[in-house]
């Protein structure tokens, strides 16, 4: 999460003090990325020196001070919000490692490894359907918030599925020769040896 | 306390030519008054099986199933049916509704097959339709009715009369996902109103509404989710 843009965007909407930006930052996505006040004052201090953003020359710096987006600072908001986000290279996925770790690794039973992992993220996916229930009509921000990550977890899950199932298939097959696909796998993952 | 479902050590073989299949082994579940319990686990895992001899549709062939605290095994054949029609509502993913009748009288109808006067059972199927907030739908037919309404009318249609269990198979499974989570708050509602519900599904996210949910694979429970921590952790992990 880029608090540099999510601020430059509170202040896209009028001047506004450093308090009240942190306030309005955890409103807007539903208090789940609680932010420090020193978060807010580093990287006011930052937008302010690379241009992005003025304050009030004369106000001492703290709560009451009051900062406004320059032109440079909504050019780079404008940018940022159409730069797509880096998807395109395989994440290197904790998860993804444990599994591949398991499936080697004698005497552990890969598919229990799986289990638990799928087991934790249904029981989040629990929690965070919870609220959907609980808060009834909730807030906007959170709303969409509460989708992402439920899309998000769910996702994990069918990888896990697909994985499980994979795997009963492979163990069931003779193994099948190493191909030369990995080292290309390798290089765009940037994963090292 | 007893639960509404009780499967004790139930057990299911088929035979496939010569060989035996284990459809269920030793699955012992409960479940109370007013919770969902989601059985999740891939095609084959014996989830559907569950279903049907939780539901009094077919018999184990080794173990318990108690009903309201009935054993279904020491029922005679028209006990069971009378229990099945007036105690346990089943969904299925392609609704079932009869394209004929009305929604109110597809609601009504299972009362009116237990023996129940046309004119009570319409109001009761009226009344439930009222409860799940589709009472102005009452009068269209099925093909008057979006997949989404068709499938909460299947739910009213479950949960009518005095039904205390109701049986899901992958109730959302043809919906999209706006219409798949009212079909799912509509059974919650279901179960704040006291029905116990089984959901089998291979879906997460149906799963997670769940107040637990069970693991299966082949035809064995095999982990359970812990139970359900309230949402406020979510919220607080990352203040610290």
């Amino acid at each position: 999460m880029s608090v540099r843009h999510a601020l430059l965007a509170l202040l896209s909407e009028g001047p506004k003090y450093g308090l009240q930006l942190r306030e309005e930052f955890e409103a807007r996505t539903g208090e789940v990325w609680p932010l420090n006040v020193g978060q807010v004052y580093s990287t006011l201090q930052r937008l302010e020196r690379d241009g992005l953003v003025e304050s009030d020359d004369d106000a001492d710096p703290g709560p009451q001070k009051g900062f406004r987006i320059t032109a440079g600072g909504a050019d780079e908001l404008a940018g940022w919000l159409r730069t797509p986000p880096d998807l395109a290279s395989p994440p290197r996925d904790e998860l993804v490692i444990k599994v591949l770790v398991a499936v080697r690794l004698p005497g552990v039973d890969v598919h229990e490894v799986i289990q638990a992992h799928r087991r934790y993220i249904v029981e989040l996916m629990q929690q965070w359907t919870r609220l959907k229930d609980e808060e009834g009509d909730l807030d906007l921000g959170l709303a969409l918030v509460v989708d992402a990550e439920l899309y998000r977890l769910d996702s994990v899950v069918q990888w896990l599925d697909t994985a499980d199932g994979r795997l009963k298939r492979a163990a069931l097959e003779p193994p099948a020769p190493a191909r030369a696909a990995a080292p290309l796998i390798r290089r765009r993952a940037g994963v090292r040896r | 306390m007893s639960g509404v479902l009780q499967l004790r050590g139930v057990s299911k073989t088929y035979l496939d030519g010569a060989d035996e299949v284990h459809a269920l082994r030793e699955v012992d579940l409960a479940v109370e008054a007013g919770k969902m319990v989601a059985v999740m686990g891939p095609s084959g895992s014996g989830k559907s099986t569950l279903l049907t001899i939780a539901g009094a549709l077919e018999t184990p062939t080794s173990g318990d199933v108690l009903v309201a605290g009935h054993p279904l095994s020491t029922m005679s054949r028209d006990d069971r049916a009378r229990l099945r029609r007036r105690a346990i509502g089943y969904v299925f993913q392609d609704f079932n509704l009869l394209p004929g009748l009305t929604a109110a009288e597809n609601v009504a109808l299972p009362l009116e097959l237990d023996g129940v006067s046309a004119g009570k059972a319409r109001a009761t199927g009226l009344r439930a339709l009222d409860e799940l907030g589709l009472a102005e739908r009452a009068a269209r037919f099925p093909d008057q009715l979006s997949g989404g309404e068709r499938q909460r009318v299947a739910i009213a249609r479950a949960v009518v009369g005095d039904r205390r269990l109701l049986l899901a198979d992958e109730p959302t499974g043809a919906l999209d996902s706006e219409n798949g989570e009212a079909v799912m708050r509509m059974i919650l509602a279901a179960c704040k109103h006291g029905v116990a519900a089984v959901i089998v599904t291979h879906d997460a996210q149906l799963a997670s509404w769940a107040d637990r949910v069970l693991f299966i694979r082949d035809g064995r429970v095999v982990d359970r989710t812990a139970p359900r921590r309230g949402p406020d952790s979510l919220l607080a992990e990352e203040t610290a």
